[in-house]
């Protein structure tokens, strides 16, 4: 280290520096408020408030109202309390709905953590070879657009020149050759399960890998030495360390799967329409473009939205204790 | 790699490796393959697992008689704005949360997170009365100013790492060494900051190049299209017969391809950016 020398320039424009980064002193000593990162929120603010904070309280006012066909062509929207969310809360096809996606999302994410665990387990077993093969048959997977997920799935399930049917039917006794998956409710949102599996799988399994990377060779040697199982290691090592990683994706996994939409739709599109084939996405969509009864659609998306968001809330929590540490 | 590992052991590891690896890109690759092959083929009794006797002809007829280049010309100008808009904007005010400390600052923070996790399949109906009472249905504006709200949160929580991890003490050097403020963050921090911005621009990308229920609702009209909405319309025209499935497979192949070619850059960061610290344990 060389002794600093500081010259009269130099050090007013480390006064400078200072004063950008932790704000201005006036005159008289007393502590002014920066301005410069309130400017430079404002755009990113301005943008969220027209695309989210408007139609968010358009939403909440709307989801009090009456708010049909005629109020679209200009009639007043009288208020009517909590009429909205009565009439669905009493009506049975809207918790048949909200209990098919409670179901729905929880299948599909716990069959993704699981078999999105083990592909990373066997990402552990392998060597590299085997190994980046299987990676870059992932990011295969999930990089494609849903709707490009969508077309070919079809494609795949067709009932007539379908793959999977054909393959089926090569196993002896079967014949599933002319089949439609998507006609049976229950078969329809097994594919759909499927599907979301399939494509969210990938960024379980690169997230658990990521995390087991993170476990010390060295530790493993020392549990292998002082004679710990397979299992123990596992249990008792491994666990402990990826459990934040597992707690999160399962977290994102459970939120992505509430609020699937376009899956749905676009199976609806190859398949069928009905109410029976909806999920909460599909049948705000209808309630507002079908019917175009936007106060029911308003109150059932805010219920949508609120057991999202109650999920999220665990998930904000954790990203703003990142924030704090950073 | 355990050194305790036997060789039959890791053989079947191996083994098991691949045959995952078939499962999970088989999709991708029978879309590819059918792509190519014409439609009589396709709808034969046996499957055709190889492309061979195939040729360019799905291509051709997709993409010189469907409209797709219109579709593409719509999903360029709307990604286009998007992506411009949202990174200066993110950019800036990433810049704001990581380095300056100020009143307010956790609550924008909050703000931010909050409007990421809000579900847009539960507000498009409300979007859908917003810009229909500015009469922005079937405009480029009407959907990128969505996209844009959709983009940002994000994007600023993925810049606010780059730009955390690039040390203030940098950028003051430059300073002490008679650099203006400005000069000292154009040649010093920004450069180091450029891969961070590439990376937020292909995640922005890829979100609104694949957005699909957001475009569904605010463009109604059939003449004007986002990609995704286009490859709907062009399997549902073509179910109105016999389903064209070598066309549609071609279809899906021209949206996908960039898509994947674009994903492959920024995975890594992706996962870094929605597990965040939870990787590091």
């Amino acid at each position: 280290m060389s002794t600093p020398i500081v010259t009269k320039d130099r050090a007013e424009s480390s006064i400078k520096t200072a004063r950008f980064l932790f704000g201005n002193r006036g005159q008289d000593g007393k502590r002014r408020a920066p301005k410069t990162p309130y400017i430079l929120i404002i755009p990113a603010l301005v943008a969220l408030l027209i695309g989210t904070g408007y139609p968010v309280v358009w939403q909440v006012l709307t989801s009090f109202r009456e708010y049909g066909l005629a109020q679209q062509f200009g009639k007043p929207a009288p208020f009517v309390g909590l009429q909205n969310y009565v009439e669905l809360i009493t009506g049975s096809e809207f918790w048949t709905i909200v209990i098919r996606s409670v179901v729905f999302c929880l299948v599909t994410a716990f069959a993704t953590m699981i078999i999105g665990i083990g592909v990373a387990l066997v990402m552990r077993a392998v060597s590299r070879v085997p190994r980046i093969i299987l990676q870059v048959a992932l990011l295969l997977a999930w990089a494609m657009p849903i709707v490009a997920q969508m077309t070919v799935w079809t494609w795949l399930v067709d009932d007539r020149n379908g793959i999977l049917n054909f393959m089926l039917s090569k196993l002896p006794g079967v014949d599933m050759i002319g089949h439609n998956w998507l006609v049976n409710p229950l078969s329809f949102f097994f594919v759909a399960s499927v599907i979301i599996t399939w494509a969210s799988v990938p960024f379980v399994a690169f997230s658990v890998y990521a995390a087991f990377t993170t476990v010390g060779e060295e530790v493993l040697e020392a549990a292998a030495i002082d004679g710990a199982s397979r299992g123990q290691v596992l249990r008792g090592i491994i666990l402990p360390i990826i459990r934040p990683v597992l707690a999160i994706v399962l977290l994102l996994q459970l939120i992505w799967d509430m609020r699937v939409f376009s899956q749905i739709k676009l199976l609806q599109d190859a398949g069928s329409f009905g109410s029976q084939y909806d999920l909460l996405g599909t049948y705000i969509y209808k309630l507002g473009t079908g019917s175009q009864d936007f106060g029911t659609a308003s109150a059932a998306a805010m219920i949508v939205m609120f057991l999202t968001l109650g999920l999220s809330v665990v998930y904000i929590r954790r990203m703003l204790k990142e924030d704090a540490e950073s | 790699m355990n050194k305790r590992t036997s060789p039959t052991r890791r053989f079947l590891g191996g083994a098991g490796a691949i045959a995952l690896a078939v499962l999970w890109a088989f999709p991708v690759y029978w879309m590819i393959n059918s792509s190519f092959l014409p439609t009589s083929t396709l709808t034969a009794l046996t499957p055709t697992f190889l492309p061979f006797g195939g040729s360019w002809a799905n291509f051709n007829a997709v993409l010189f008689h469907s409209g797709f280049a219109r579709a593409m010309g719509w999903s360029i100008a709307i990604t286009g704005i998007t992506l411009i808009v949202s990174i200066a904007f993110a950019f800036v005010a990433a810049l704001a949360i990581s380095r300056f400390r100020f009143r307010g600052r956790r609550s924008f923070v909050l703000v931010v997170l909050l409007v990421q996790m809000l579900p847009a399949e539960a507000l498009f109906i409300a979007q859908y009365q917003m810009i229909s009472s500015v009469h922005l249905l079937n405009t480029v504006i009407g959907v990128s100013v969505i996209y844009i709200a959709v983009v940002i949160p994000f994007t600023v929580w993925m810049l606010r790492g780059f730009v955390a991890g690039i040390p203030v003490d940098l950028e003051e050097a430059a300073m002490v060494d008679g650099l203006s403020r400005n000069k000292a963050f154009l040649k010093i921090t920004f450069p180091l900051l450029a891969p961070g911005l590439v990376a937020a621009a292909v995640y922005g990308f890829l979100q609104a190049w694949n957005e699909f229920a957001v475009a569904l609702i605010l463009l109604p009209d059939g003449d004007k299209q986002t990609l995704p909405l286009w490859l709907r319309g062009f399997i549902q025209s073509s179910a109105v017969q016999t389903t064209n499935w070598g066309q549609v497979m071609a279809a899906s192949t021209l949206v996908a391809v960039p898509v994947i070619v674009f994903f492959m850059f920024v995975q890594g960061r992706m996962t870094a950016g929605l597990v965040g610290g939870a990787v590091k344990g």
